[in-house]
């Protein structure tokens, strides 16, 4: 445990704490420490199943199952592309590929200078307005190829990263 | 308000509020309404922001005891957001925008003008229409699942009571438990998830075990690409829901639901949480509802972005906080379900027609759809149609009333070519199959499925094998991977589509994929498995030779498939600009500014596409 600091795991130990009456509250965990932190490390883990009592084999094997939850750190804007099939044929993928091409990433990567996390997403239920794009969770409605630099200035106008 | 404690209370709640909503809409208050779509679509062209712009003008101009400003849920026409709606004229303005909103108050709000610009113009007559129900998007339409939706404020409960809500549980615990099940039964409800397995009998099975802890989950993990009903009914109407999942506990014996929803629908778990929060705080939800000492608790677990998870026992594995698997059946989840106790899962729509049935009784249900399929389907109809938005029309319509009376038909005048309904696990319907009429039954004879109601029109410019390709991605990217059929299967299937769109397959790949298909379909172990190959064996029943041009002619009829696709400059068109070839990312354009024409070296062409985007000629022309 020696890499979490002091005030993470004081706030992991309050998000097992926040279950606790819950039954299999793991999902639940889980997604909050998501949240939270944007990733669930290796220590990470070993402190939930310390406070849980469910073994390290099985926290892992739910984090990597689920897409929502990551080993890795995702940068400070998300980028999620909508792939569902609405999206799709009405020319989702040129716009990921656009995403892809200019912040030299593949989907399910984080740019070298961790402003941006390039997602694939399934459908996300925004059909009326395809191909849909989400950025830290505002909906762009309607993406082109032509709009994606925009929107990427747009972001690294506002800063950030590492 | 004040706890609601016995049906007196309950009634003399629903009427006085029922008055509240009269009131609204027919104006007998003296106020003016307004009213904003407030679902995902609408959100995310700022709707919220409208809704905020009329407020401050409202208070500027100390209109604020006049007029109010109210947000509902999703009003279903998508594609022709953000809507503001005002009582009681019941003027529709759509494709609003924040800087109409000053407009709509001086002239609507004030003089009583309406906005001609805002009004919907029917594409066919050009008219404008003033009225939501004289749209023809919505003229056929019956609203049962989508009732209150668009019309009351989803986190508001005491509209939820103005349209009625709690009214059938009402009925349901006046009745004996088997009554409420024989009920079910004979509305001929059947599951709107995909399987349309007849509800009432799944609740027979689990009222059949012996008493003891039993659990009603809500199926909201709406994973197909391309549906979104059930992410607006949550979002526009949660307590129907609610209504709906207390009517199921009541009648087989169950004192806890949980709601399983998908992590990617935000809005409707808030809206969720809001209104379990407002039902709990009037008693509605909690010990001793209503006095009869029926007791339930609503819970809400998030998914995390696993289609398996839309699998009833891969759901159950997921809120018990392991991996999304799905389990051998039998023991079904009626016997066996959520910790090992008697379980049935209903998806959100079959949930949300449940208190319709139980207010308005059977007879108002059963009356709509057709002799095995009763009521009503809501669809999302999305992809190449004009009228993109979510629908509800009585079982037995016909895809052809679907598409071109309700979806006003196919954009920029391009031919049909294919409706895929049923999501990954359905198939593709064609021109020949338009007058079929909409059932459970009938999509399945077809060769396709009701699945859960996406429904994605494709026109002239879409490849089905590319298509095909899309749903192979999707499914093994999905699978997770427990049974070896559905792991390797549908990795092998998608090697040897890839194969075929980039021109290198031969006949014997599409023997091979023909079987293979056939081997998943009857091996895999959960209906997800078994369904995978249904976008293949559909296309390729409906469109081989598309497939077959693909292999043998190296060619993509529709040019999608970028591989088997040329790129060629028309000299007679060409103007020698030089643009392409300024444009082209890998120099493999060539010609002499003013003098030659320009000519595209194949072999050195990516298909970027670049050239033909930059030429302003059309000179440009891919097959």
């Amino acid at each position: 445990m020696a890499h979490l600091q002091e005030a993470a795991v004081k706030q992991i130990n309050e998000i097992c704490e926040r279950y606790k009456d819950e039954k299999t509250p793991l999902m639940m965990i889980l997604s909050d420490i998501q949240k939270e932190y944007g990733y669930i490390p290796l220590e990470v883990q070993e402190l939930v199943s310390e406070k849980t009592g469910i073994s390290v084999a099985e926290i892992y094997g739910v984090v990597t199952f689920y897409s929502f939850f990551s080993l890795m750190p995702k940068g400070k804007y998300v980028i999620g592309c909508c792939l569902g099939t609405a999206c799709y044929v009405k020319g989702a993928q040129q716009v990921i590929d656009k995403f892809s091409e200019i912040l030299q990433i593949k989907p399910g990567e984080t740019s070298a200078d961790g402003m941006f996390t390039l997602d694939a997403l399934r459908c996300i239920g925004a059909c009326g307005i395809a191909p849909a794009v989400t950025i830290n969770g505002k909906v762009y409605p309607k993406m082109t190829v032509d709009a994606v630099p925009g929107v990427i200035e747009e972001y690294r106008a506002m800063g950030g990263g590492l | 308000m004040k706890k609601i404690k016995n049906f007196d209370e309950l009634n003399a709640a629903i009427a006085k509020c029922s008055k509240c909503m009269d009131a609204k809409f027919t104006g007998s208050d003296g106020k003016r309404h307004i009213v904003l779509c407030g679902g995902t679509g609408c959100l995310s062209s700022h709707s919220a922001e409208i809704k905020a712009e009329f407020e401050k003008i409202i208070s500027e101009k100390n209109l604020g005891d006049k007029v109010t400003v109210n947000q509902v849920g999703c009003f279903g026409f998508c594609s022709q957001g953000p809507f503001v709606k005002i009582y009681p004229e019941d003027t529709l303005y759509r494709m609003v925008k924040l800087e109409d909103v000053a407009d709509i108050v001086e002239h609507d709000i004030e003089k009583g003008e309406i906005v001609d610009r805002l009004l919907y113009v029917d594409p066919s007559t050009e008219a404008k229409i003033t009225k939501q129900d004289e749209i023809t998007f919505y003229k056929k339409q019956v609203r049962i699942a989508l009732h209150g939706c668009g019309s009351i404020n989803p986190e508001n409960i005491d509209e939820a009571l103005g349209a009625g809500a709690f009214k059938g549980l009402e009925n349901a615990l006046k009745m004996d438990r088997a009554d409420v099940i024989k009920n079910i039964l004979d509305s001929g409800l059947r599951g709107r998830g995909g399987g349309g397995f007849p509800t009432g009998r799944k609740w027979q099975f689990a009222y059949a075990q012996p008493d003891g802890e039993k659990y009603v989950v809500c199926n909201g993990d709406e994973g197909d690409p391309g549906a979104f009903m059930d992410r607006s009914i949550l979002e526009g109407n949660p307590l129907a829901v609610i209504e709906g999942m207390m009517i199921a506990g009541y009648a087989i014996g169950a004192q806890n639901g949980y709601f399983y929803v998908r992590a990617e629908y935000p809005i409707a778990v808030n809206r969720l949480k809001i209104a379990i929060k407002q039902a709990e705080s009037l008693g509605l939800i909690g010990d001793n509802i209503l006095g009869t000492g029926f007791s339930f608790r609503v819970h809400i677990r998030l998914g995390a972005g696993a289609f398996v998870c839309g699998e009833e026992t891969a759901l159950l594995n997921s809120i018990e906080g392991q991996r999304g698997m799905p389990r051998p059946r039998p023991p079904f989840p009626a016997v066996k379900g959520l910790w090992q106790c008697p379980t049935i899962v209903n998806n959100v729509e079959t949930l949300a027609c449940v208190p319709y049935i139980m207010r308005e009784g059977v007879a108002a249900f059963a009356k709509h759809g057709t002799e095995k399929s009763k009521g009503t389907k809501v669809f999302a109809l999305g992809g190449k149609i004009n009228n993109v938005g979510l629908v509800e029309v009585p079982m037995g319509t016909t895809l052809r009333e679907l598409i071109y009376d309700i979806g006003g038909g196919i954009p920029h005048g391009k031919k049909f070519k294919a409706i895929q309904t049923g999501g990954p696990s359905g198939g593709c319907l064609t021109e020949a199959d338009l007058d079929a009429e909409i059932d459970f039954d009938n999509l399945v004879a077809k060769g396709s499925m009701m699945g859960s109601g996406g429904a994605i029109v494709m026109d002239e410019d879409n490849c089905m094998v590319d298509v095909a390709k899309f749903y192979m991605e999707f499914i093994y990217d999905e699978s997770c991977g427990k049974c070896s059929p559905c792991r390797i299967g549908t990795k092998r299937m998608l090697e040897l589509l890839n194969k075929i769109v980039n021109g290198k397959a031969t006949m014997e790949d599409l023997d091979a994929l023909e079987k293979l298909a056939a081997n998943v379909r009857s091996n895999s172990l959960c209906a997800l498995g078994q369904t995978a190959p249904n976008p293949i064996l559909s296309t390729l029943a409906h469109f081989r030779d598309e497939y077959v041009a693909h292999i043998v002619d190296k060619r993509c009829p529709a040019h999608v498939c970028k591989n088997l696709m040329v790129y060629s400059i028309d000299p007679e068109k060409c103007r020698k600009c030089s643009l392409c070839s300024k444009k082209c990312p890998v120099d493999a354009i060539h010609g002499v500014v003013g003098k030659e024409p320009y000519v595209i070296d194949t072999k050195k062409c990516i298909k970027c596409g670049m050239c033909m985007a930059s030429c302003k000629f059309g000179a440009v022309e891919k097959k």
